[in-house]
C-alpha cells in the first residue's frame, strides 16, 4: 500500500497511502505541505484548493487514485519566503487576510484563473473564486491582490 | 528547542521538532490573593493584575526583545499592533521583537482575547511597562556614560552620549534589571514621537500564511502523533444508549476508541482512517433523544418570550414633563435569529498527556481558562496542565476551539504519550459550536410637535452571550457534560453594563430626556449559545437604529439630520458625518422602489470605537434578492495603531454583517440541529460582496479604542434602513431572505 504522486515537479511516495485516500492527507500528512486545509470535506469551501493539470481542483474530495498521473501543484510549489509568486508578494503587498485560513485556496484558485486569463475583470475573479470562502470578509482585498499580481505578471 | 514563539522563524522549527515536554511545569504563574493587589497602587490596562515588568518584556543579550502578551492573534493583527507599540517606545527595530502569546507557563494571564480590548489591555500596559524599562535603561545608560539622562539619545537600542559614546540595551541589562514590580510612574511617548505606531505595517503572520507555512494549530506535527476524531450525539442532549465498538476497533490504523458515558471518540495512524473509524461508530451508536428543541421558525420569538426570565432595568431615566410632550408614539419589534460563527476551518487541538500531565496547543481565545475547565473536567491540577496557543482559522467569538481541546485531551489521556491531533469535522462545528443567541426588540418610542424624541423604551429577550470557559460554578466545555461523570455547565449570566452581554448597546447614546431599557435574560438553554462578535450590539443597534429611522420617518425628518438633532457627542456626529459625506448623502431622498440608501451608527459598547456606515443597496421586487452595492464607513478610535488593520476589521466587520443580515439563519428541527454544512448555512459569496471605502478618523490625543467589533451593528441598521429607503418598506425581521422579502414587498 503506497501512492506516487508528481507533487511541485517532484515525484514522491506516501508509504502508508492507499488508492481512496483524500488527497489533501496525503499532501498535509505524508509530504508535510501545510497550505491546502481541511474546511468542510464536501469541496464546499474551497480552502483544500490545488491545482492538478493546471486546474484548480478541491483536494479534499479527491481520491489518490485519481490524480496518480496529473501534475499537482500546491501553494508551497509556487514560490517561498524568500522567492515569492507575484500572487504571494500581492497578497501581502495589499494585507489580503485576516486569519489567512482560506488564503492557499484563494491564491490556488487565482493562479489557475490567471494561467487562461491573464488580464481578468472583476468579474472572472468573482467567477474564479466563487467557490472559495473567506469568513472574515476580505474579499475586496482579495481581488485587488489578485489584479495587483495580474499586472506585475503582465 | 522549548520556544512556544508566535510569528517567527522560530515558531516553525519549533512545530517541526516539538521538544514538546522540556517545558518546565513549575513556570505557571501564581495567582495574587486579590486582598494583596488591592492594597498596591492601581496600574494602566493589564498591568494591574500582571504587575511584574519581567512578567512583559525580556531584553536579550543576542539583540532580541521578547515580548509576552496574554492577548492572541486571531488574524486581527493583534501582535503586530503590540509589537509597533514596543518598537515606539523602546526605541528598537521591529525587526528585534519576537511576540510570545497566549501561554499558560510563559504569559500574563489577560483573560480571553475578546470585546475588542486587547489594545486597551495588552497595549495599555506594554506602552507604560516599555516606558517604564527604557527609563530603567536610561538611567543604567547614564551610569556608563557619565551623563544626566536627558542627555542621552537612543537609535535602534543604542543609547548614546553627545560626545558619540555609546551603549546598547543589550550592554545594559542585567538579570535583575526587569525583575520589579511596575510602578506606573513610565511615561508613554507623546503621539507626535510615535514612528511606528500610526504607520501601515505590513502584518507579520501574513507571510507564513501565504506561503504554506506552519502557521496553524491544524499545521503542527509531533514525532509519533496520531489523528483524533470525535463522535458527537445526533442532537443536543441525546444520550448514549449502547455502543458496539468491535467493528470500528478492527479498522486500519485504531490506536484507541474512547467511551466515557456519551462522549466517543477515536485515534488512528492516519487521518482518513480516524474518521473512517468515526463514521463506523457512529452507524453503530444507539441514542436515545427527545424533542426538546423549540420552534425554529416565527413563533420562536413568541416561545422565547413565555421562557423564564431574569429580568433587569439596565437603563431609567425619568423625566415626567418631558415625555408629556409627546404627541406621536410608535411601537416596532424587531428578531435576529440564532447565528454561526462559521470558521472557515473547523476547530482544531493537540494534545499530549505523559505521565499525569497535560500539554495542550490550541486556539483558545483564553488558555487561561481553558486551562481551568480542563483541570476540571480531566480532574487535574492546574499545575500540571499547560495550555499553548497556536492559531486556528478566524473564530469570530467563542466557536468550538476550548471544546475540542477537551476532545484531544481526553483522547490523548486515552493513548498515552501519543501526540494527539483532532480536528471536528464541518458537521461538528455547525452542530456543535455555540451559536449567537436569538433575540427579540420590542421598541417604543414619542415624539413631541418639534419631532424630538421625548420618551424611549427598549426590550429584549435574549440568552446569554457569554459561556466560555472560566466559570466559576460549572465548567464550560461541551465533552465535560456528556462523560460518565458529567461536569455542569456554569449559569447563564450577563456582562454587566457599561459593555452589557445581551443589552450591549441597548442603551442609546442618543439624548432623550426620558428612556428605559429592560433586559429580559432567558437562562434555559435549549440551543448552545456564547459570544459571537458583538454579542447583543449587533441586534440591539439593528433594532435601535432601525427604529430611529423610523421615527425620523415619522416626523418627516432625514435620517442623518435627524440623529444629529439628538446627539451631542460630538465624535458621534463626525463619524455621522463624514460617512454621510463620503456616500454624497441627499437630504430626504427617497429610494426608487429599486435602489436606496440607509446609515447606521454605534459606538460600540458604548465604550470603543465611533463607527457610522452609510450603505446602498438594490432589491430585485420579482426575486426577492437584496445586494448591498456600497458602503461607506467613517470610524475614529482615538489613537490609531495600524491604520490597515484598523480599515481591514472595518471593511470585514462590513461584510461579514452583510452576510449576517442578508444570508443567516441556523436551522433546527424540534429535535436535531439540522445546519450540518455550507450548503446549509449559505453565506455571501465574492459576486455578492459590496464595495466598501473607511474613512479614519485619527485622534492621536486620545486614547486608543477596540475596533474589532465596531462595524457590524451600523453596517445591518444601514442594510436594514436601505430597504426601507429603496422600497418603502420596513423588514424588522432577519435575515432579508428573498422569500422574506417579497412577502414584505407584497403586503
Amino acid at each position: 500500500m503506497s501512492v506516487t504522486l508528481s507533487v511541485n515537479g517532484k515525484k514522491r511516495t506516501a508509504p502508508g497511502a492507499s488508492a481512496t485516500t483524500p488527497l489533501l492527507y496525503v499532501l498535509r500528512n505524508d509530504f508535510e505541505l501545510n497550505a491546502a486545509k481541511y474546511g468542510c470535506g464536501a469541496a464546499q469551501c474551497g480552502a483544500c484548493t490545488v491545482l492538478v493539470d493546471g486546474r484548480a481542483v478541491r483536494s479534499c474530495v479527491t481520491p489518490a487514485a485519481d490524480v496518480l498521473k496529473g501534475e499537482i501543484v500546491t501553494l508551497e510549489g509556487l514560490g517561498t519566503p524568500d522567492q515569492l509568486h507575484a500572487l504571494q508578494k500581492a497578497f501581502i503587498e495589499e494585507q489580503a487576510a485576516q486569519c489567512g485560513y482560506c488564503s492557499a485556496g484563494m491564491i490556488m484558485s487565482a493562479k489557475a484563473l490567471l494561467d487562461v486569463t491573464p488580464n481578468p475583470t472583476d468579474v472572472d475573479i468573482h467567477e474564479a473564486l466563487a467557490g472559495n470562502l473567506c469568513r472574515c470578509g476580505t474579499h475586496n482585498r482579495i481581488v485587488r491582490a489578485v489584479k495587483r499580481a495580474a499586472r506585475e505578471l503582465a | 528547542m522549548n520556544r512556544a514563539v508566535s510569528s517567527s522563524p522560530s515558531r516553525r522549527r519549533f512545530l517541526k521538532s516539538g521538544a514538546a515536554f522540556s517545558v518546565a511545569f513549575t513556570l505557571a504563574p501564581v495567582i495574587e490573593p486579590a486582598a494583596q493587589q488591592s492594597a498596591r497602587a492601581s496600574l494602566p490596562g493589564s498591568l494591574q493584575n500582571n504587575r511584574m515588568l519581567s512578567g512583559w518584556l525580556s531584553i536579550n543579550a543576542d539583540g532580541t526583545v521578547t515580548v509576552f502578551t496574554g492577548k492572541v492573534e486571531l488574524g486581527q493583527g493583534i501582535t503586530t499592533a503590540l509589537a509597533q507599540i514596543v518598537a515606539d517606545e523602546l526605541d528598537i527595530d521591529l525587526k528585534r521583537i519576537e511576540m510570545v502569546s497566549g501561554d499558560t507557563a510563559r504569559t500574563p494571564n489577560e483573560g480571553v482575547t475578546a470585546g475588542s480590548l486587547s489594545i486597551q489591555d495588552s497595549g495599555t500596559a506594554l506602552r507604560f511597562a516599555c516606558a517604564e524599562v527604557r527609563d530603567l535603561l536610561f538611567q543604567a545608560a547614564a551610569t556608563k556614560l557619565g551623563v544626566r539622562t536627558a542627555a542621552l539619545s537612543v537609535e535602534d537600542g543604542a543609547v548614546s552620549n553627545p560626545a558619540g559614546a555609546r551603549a546598547t540595551y543589550w550592554e545594559l541589562v542585567n538579570d535583575g534589571m526587569l525583575k520589579r514590580e511596575a510602578t506606573g510612574a513610565g511615561r508613554p511617548k507623546e503621539p507626535a514621537r510615535h514612528k511606528v505606531i500610526g504607520r501601515d505595517i505590513k502584518r507579520r503572520d501574513i507571510p507564513a500564511k501565504v506561503t504554506g507555512g506552519a502557521a496553524y494549530v491544524q499545521d503542527m506535527r509531533l514525532p509519533g502523533m496520531v489523528f483524533g476524531r470525535v463522535v458527537r450525539p445526533p442532537s443536543p442532549r441525546a444520550r448514549l444508549l449502547s455502543l458496539d465498538e468491535a467493528a470500528a476497533r478492527r479498522l486500519p490504523g485504531v490506536v484507541a476508541v474512547l467511551r466515557d458515558g456519551s462522549f466517543v471518540a477515536v485515534a488512528a495512524l492516519r487521518e482518513e482512517q480516524a474518521i473512517a473509524a468515526a463514521q463506523a461508530l457512529r452507524k453503530a451508536a444507539k441514542w436515545e433523544e427527545k424533542p426538546d428543541l423549540p420552534p425554529s421558525d416565527a413563533s420562536l420569538f413568541a416561545h422565547m418570550k413565555t421562557q423564564r426570565s431574569l429580568d433587569s432595568t439596565v437603563s431609567d431615566k425619568v423625566n415626567a414633563t418631558a415625555a408629556a410632550t409627546g404627541v406621536k408614539t410608535l411601537e416596532a419589534e424587531y428578531t435576529r435569529p440564532f447565528q454561526s460563527h462559521g470558521s472557515i476551518g473547523p476547530s482544531c487541538a493537540v494534545a499530549q498527556f505523559t505521565d499525569g500531565k497535560l500539554r495542550v496547543w490550541s486556539h483558545s481565545q483564553g488558555v487561561f481558562g481553558l486551562r481551568a475547565d480542563l483541570s476540571k473536567a480531566m480532574k487535574l491540577q492546574l499545575a500540571d496542565i499547560i495550555v499553548s496557543h497556536r492559531e486556528g482559522a478566524g473564530c469570530y467569538g467563542h466557536n468550538g476551539a476550548d471544546d475540542v481541546a477537551l476532545d484531544a485531551a481526553l483522547l490523548a489521556r486515552a493513548a498515552p504519550g501519543k501526540p494527539v491531533k483532532l480536528q471536528w469535522m464541518r458537521e461538528d462545528e455547525f452542530g456543535w459550536e455555540p451559536y449567537g443567541s436569538a433575540m427579540a426588540m420590542k421598541m417604543r418610542a414619542s415624539l413631541d410637535a418639534q419631532g424630538k424624541i421625548v420618551d424611549w423604551q427598549h426590550e429584549l429577550w435574549s440568552h446569554t452571550h457569554s459561556t466560555r470557559p472560566y466559570d466559576p460554578d460549572g465548567c464550560n466545555l461541551l465533552a465535560a457534560w456528556h462523560l460518565q461523570d458529567p461536569q455542569k455547565p456554569g449559569p447563564a449570566r450577563n456582562i454587566p453594563q457599561p459593555a452589557g452581554g445581551s443589552d450591549r448597546n441597548a442603551i442609546p447614546l442618543y439624548d432623550f430626556p426620558q428612556q428605559k431599557v429592560i433586559n429580559h435574560l432567558l437562562p434555559d438553554m435549549p440551543v448552545r449559545v456564547s459570544a459571537l462578535r458583538t454579542l447583543g450590539a449587533y441586534a440591539n443597534v439593528f433594532a435601535l437604529e432601525s427604529f430611529i429611522d423610523e421615527l425620523a420617518v415619522a416626523a418627516g425628518a432625514d435620517p442623518v439630520e435627524f440623529r444629529i438633532r439628538h446627539l451631542s457627542d460630538p465624535r458621534a456626529r463626525a463619524v455621522i458625518e463624514a460617512a454621510a459625506a463620503k456616500a454624497g448623502w441627499k437630504s430626504n431622498a427617497k429610494g426608487d422602489g429599486q435602489r436606496g440608501w440607509g446609515i447606521g451608527f454605534s459606538k460600540y459598547k458604548n465604550l470603543a470605537v465611533y463607527c457610522a456606515v452609510a450603505a446602498e443597496v438594490s432589491v430585485d421586487a420579482k426575486s426577492g434578492d437584496v445586494r448591498v452595492l456600497r458602503a461607506f464607513a467613517a470610524a475614529d478610535a482615538g489613537l490609531i495603531i495600524n491604520p490597515d488593520g484598523f480599515r481591514n476589521q472595518i471593511e470585514g466587520g462590513i461584510i461579514q454583517s452583510a452576510s449576517w443580515t442578508l444570508r443567516e439563519a441556523v436551522k433546527f428541527d424540534r429535535t436535531r440541529i439540522t445546519t450540518r454544512g455550507w450548503a446549509d448555512y449559505p453565506i455571501l459569496r465574492f459576486g455578492d460582496i459590496p464595495a466598501v471605502d473607511v474613512t479614519l478618523i485619527n485622534k492621536p490625543e486620545e486614547r486608543p479604542l477596540g475596533v474589532g467589533e465596531g462595524s457590524q451593528g451600523p453596517a445591518v441598521a444601514a442594510i436594514a434602513n436601505a430597504f426601507f429607503n429603496a422600497t418603502g418598506k420596513r423588514i424588522r425581521d432577519l435575515p432579508l431572505t428573498p422569500e422574506r422579502v417579497k412577502t414584505v414587498l407584497n403586503k
